[in-house]
């Protein structure tokens, strides 16, 4: 007994069972002190999980180019996070000349749609380009290969943008319509901007679902993510399903652009699409990648984390201003998922080709 | 007339459409206008001109070897009007300029110039070459022309005369890039009328252009370098020894003499390099023999750069104040340790999902260096002040030609640590582990032990160079520990090429040294780095100098690959 016991110990999964542990203490004390020091209203909760709620709609959306990539490519489109960043960079002068002509004011529904059909549409055209310049070529070459292109295209994007546009910041005009408005839900008020940035994302999430699901081209994207060389015999053009799987998630990356600047009109620069694509990742990963739901819950659920965390567990460990450690424990969390259920929360256990 | 047949146009089309866009994106990502003012050849031809033509010069270059079987007449044709039409979006770009932003409406909503912050009346100065828009415009396209026909003639020329042809533009432009420079090497031998006779102002002059053209032209016409190679392969093994020898010892020499032949700014570049070199021979063991993505490398540098500041500052965070060299091992091993600790938690991932998380990892430890939390250990954005420099035999290490020497050492250790264990056990388990990390496991290789051991001793050199770097600065802030010092290390060694140790000293010379040498490419670094990484993955991804294990396998494979394909024609 205690000698197949010793048989199958290992230290490495010893230690990692303590570091496991050791984790999930800190997090109970944390949660248990901040809240035992009563620091904050349930008013201040729920504006925190709402405005969390906004910014995990954007991440799902970028965590959907990745997830779709990664379903079919199995490489992880680094520059993914560029590809959101040129949507709304490019967008932000077309947004502020609507803002000028007062176009923005008059008819802000459509203005609206129109900036997010251009970024999406930047978006796209550059992630496809993306893929053909930097990721065709390498079809079937070892991992790390399109990995390390992938990273060169990512700066490639971000400095031409800091070239064509300048290395300034630029903001977002506000929405007359939408500004300073809040709802009231449940008693507590929610400003509109963030409701109306969720409930665009969950409709363009749902649309995504009912593409991949139902049409033809989805059909033709699942095969394709499931077996590329039997989709071929199937006569699935797989190149271009590939194509069009990049075209999607770019303007999905665009559109969430849009709706970073409605959300959050400061900080458009080149730089800007760094954070967010390590955290879409994040959330991917959370929900499983090459999961399309889990992507989607995985990006809310990052931001309710993202936004409540540092003050529900970094703060009852007596870390001063926590808003600083905001990236750092999202990213922290990556780490843990990826150590303790790297399948994520909603993934099915991958085999090893593709884990 | 075959030039206008349907193959031949749609070939000098698409070449040139490329080159169009190829233009109209460095001049709209800023390149054209920013080389502008520097000058390489007399007054009249700027770096800004290089840039320009480039595409034209590419388009007829490709287009002519699309077509090489055909007469001369036929290519050169080929090539101007392929050169031609990449000028197409420049002309347009023209126009546009002078009448959206020039002629701009001021009253208008949407401002072309506000977006394309490239788009002034400087470049379209430069672009019609201050000849207004019409005659500036037939000028432009004849000159696109023209370097077309420069493309093609690097594909029809005969080969002697080509070589010569390719060398000697080669050197002229180079020496009239880096003529900074060598005006500077020139002026520390008190060379001081070679430098006049070179060199009007800062650029070259033109005769002494054409001189050197001749020159390099003549040396490459007559094959002056396969001679020497046949001469070297007539010498016996026992003099081919001794030469070799003879060289080595002359290297040395050199290197001991660079940083005072070359003064006191490129010495600090050389320095700069030096600590890249010691940077990617420790990466290159994680990256390169053992084959773990790591993109957090930076923080390895920051923990010895940290540790040394805490260790040896004299001001209000220095906690022991002891002297450089008795808080270097405690820098190194600070390294070794974090590079336990970090590798630690990710034994289980592989390949991508490394190297993301190694990528937050790095972002994390700058995060935390950054907050409040850590100020009173780390000075937080304040960061570490009053770091001393190091004191030999009372000698201090405070110039740049002093620190020079540190970091070759520690580059030399790099290097010498990194071939031993590459030719261990312990590389040829990193190296089994590299190809099939399950094969290496049911092979009895302790996976656990070889990669925390490839960790921790590639986090040992960035520690050291970490430590130096701090000690060379005096002040540390958080800020200077971003992911672009990662990204520097990781491309220099691929693009030296994955466990090459001669390749990851052309890297750092290639990607380190030039950006440093030339500051006008100091804003496009990463825009370059980014293209390269991309092309050389494509083109060359052996590197420029190839590990000797790994250029076997590629050419395998190559083989491999021909043969099948062979065999297909065949069947």
């Amino acid at each position: 007994m205690l000698q197949q016991f010793l048989d199958r110990f290992s230290l490495t999964d010893f230690l990692l069972k303590i570091f496991q542990i050791v984790a999930i203490i800190i997090l109970v004390v944390g949660v248990f002190k901040s809240l035992g020091a009563d620091k904050y209203t349930s008013g201040q909760w729920v504006t925190l999980i709402f405005a969390g709620l906004a910014q995990g709609s954007i991440y799902a959306l970028i965590a959907l180019g990745y997830t779709l990539v990664y379903g079919i490519l199995l490489m992880i489109n680094f520059a993914h996070g560029d590809i959101y960043m040129a949507g709304a960079f490019t967008t932000v002068f077309l947004a502020n000349s609507f803002a000028a002509s007062g176009f923005l004011a008059s008819s802000p529904f459509l203005a609206v749609l129109i900036l997010i059909l251009f970024a999406a549409g930047v978006s796209m055209v550059l992630n496809v380009i993306v893929e053909r310049v930097a990721y065709r070529p390498l079809r079937g070459a070892p991992r790390l290969v399109p990995l390390i292109t992938a990273i060169g295209a990512s700066f490639a994007i971000e400095y031409s943008f800091r070239g064509f546009y300048g290395a300034e910041f630029h903001s977002y005009p506000l929405i007359p319509a939408l500004n300073g408005l809040n709802y009231n839900i449940a008693g507590f008020s929610v400003p509109s901007v963030q409701i109306v940035v969720l409930v665009a994302a969950l409709i363009l999430m749902v649309a995504l679902y009912y593409f991949i699901e139902k049409t033809k081209i989805g059909k033709a994207m699942r095969a394709v993510s499931e077996d590329k060389e039997v989709a071929r015999l199937m006569g699935i053009d797989v190149d271009k399903t590939i194509m069009i799987t990049f075209a999607v998630g770019g303007a999905l990356a665009g559109a969430a652009g849009v709706f970073n600047g409605l959300f959050r009109p400061q900080g458009v620069f080149f730089f800007m699409g760094f954070i967010p694509g390590i955290k879409a990742f994040t959330a991917a990963v959370l929900g499983g990648i090459g999961n399309i739901p889990g992507a989607m819950f995985g990006g809310l659920f990052l931001g309710i984390l993202e936004a409540v965390g540092p003050n529900l567990i970094l703060e009852g460990l007596g870390i001063p201003a926590v808003n600083q450690l905001r990236d750092a424990f999202a990213f922290s969390l990556l780490v843990i998922i990826l150590i303790f259920r790297p399948q994520g929360i909603f993934g099915e256990k991958l085999s090893e080709k593709k884990a | 007339m075959n030039i206008l047949k349907e193959n031949f146009r749609t070939t000098m089309l698409r070449f040139g459409l490329v080159g169009s866009i190829v233009a109209l994106y460095l001049a709209a990502v800023g390149m054209i206008e920013t080389f502008a003012p520097r000058m390489l050849i007399g007054t009249s031809i700027t770096l800004g001109h290089v840039f320009l033509l480039l595409a034209a010069v590419g388009s007829g270059f490709f287009s002519a070897r699309e077509l090489k079987e055909h007469s001369l007449g036929i290519t050169a044709t080929a090539g101007f009007i392929s050169g031609a039409v990449s000028s197409l979006f420049l002309v347009i770009l023209t126009f546009v300029i002078q009448f959206f932003v020039i002629q701009a409406d001021q009253g208008s909503i949407f401002k072309l110039r506000e977006m394309f912050v490239n788009f002034s009346p400087t470049l379209l100065e430069f672009l019609t070459f201050g000849k207004g828009l019409i005659l500036g415009n037939i000028l432009l396209i004849g000159l696109f022309g023209i370097m077309g026909v420069l493309g093609a003639s690097f594909s029809f020329l005969p080969k002697r005369i080509r070589k010569g042809w390719i060398n000697g533009l080669a050197w002229v432009f180079g020496i009239g890039l880096f003529s900074e420079n060598v005006g500077q090497i020139f002026r520390e031998f008190n060379g001081t009328s070679l430098n006049k006779l070179l060199f009007t102002g800062k650029s070259l002059n033109p005769i002494a252009a054409l001189l050197i053209f001749a020159i390099v032209f003549a040396a490459g016409y007559y094959g002056v370098k396969t001679a020497t190679n046949n001469k070297w392969k007539t010498f016996s093994p026992d003099q081919q020894k001794q030469g070799r020898l003879i060289f080595t010892v002359l290297g040395i020499l050199f290197l001991v003499a660079l940083p005072w032949m070359v003064g006191l700014f490129l010495s600090q570049a050389l320095f700069i390099i030096g600590m890249y070199v010691m940077m990617g021979l420790g990466l290159n063991i994680v990256v390169g023999y053992a084959g773990l993505l790591d993109l957090g490398y930076v923080a390895f540098f920051a923990f010895g750069a940290y540790t040394m500041g805490i260790l040896t500052s004299t001001g209000e965070l220095g906690r022991v104040g002891f002297s450089f060299w008795a808080a270097l091992p405690f820098a190194v091993l600070a390294g070794v340790l974090w590079g336990l600790l970090l590798g630690f938690p990710v034994l289980r991932m592989r390949g991508d999902y490394l190297a993301i998380v190694t990528l937050g990892f790095g972002e994390i430890i700058r995060i935390m260096a950054l907050s409040n939390w850590l100020a009173s250990l780390g000075g937080g954005a304040q960061g570490i002040l009053h770091i001393p420099q190091p004191e030999l035999f009372g000698l201090v290490l405070d110039s740049p030609q002093l620190m020079y020497y540190l970091v070759v050492l520690g580059a030399l250790l790099a290097a010498f640590v990194t071939i031993r264990l590459r030719d261990s056990r312990l590389g040829r388990q990193w190296m089994a582990m590299r190809e099939d990390e399950d094969v290496a496991e049911a092979m009895g290789i302790n996976l656990v032990q070889t990669k925390l051991l490839a960790f921790s001793i590639g986090a040992a050199f960035s520690a050291l160079a970490g430590a130096i770097f701090a000690a060379r600065i005096g002040n540390i802030f958080p800020h200077s520990f971003n992911i672009l010092i990662s990204m520097n290390a990781i491309s220099l060694i691929i693009v030296g090429g994955l466990g090459s140790i001669p390749g990851v000293i052309v890297g750092a010379i290639i990607l380190i040294g030039l950006p440093e040498m030339l500051r006008e490419f100091a804003e496009y670094r990463l825009l370059m780095y980014g293209f390269l990484l991309i092309i050389m993955m494509i083109a060359k991804p052996e590197g420029f100098w190839p590990e000797k294990r790994r250029r076997q396998e590629l050419k395998d494979e190559r083989d491999r690959q021909l043969a099948s394909q062979t065999a297909e024609l065949e069947n």
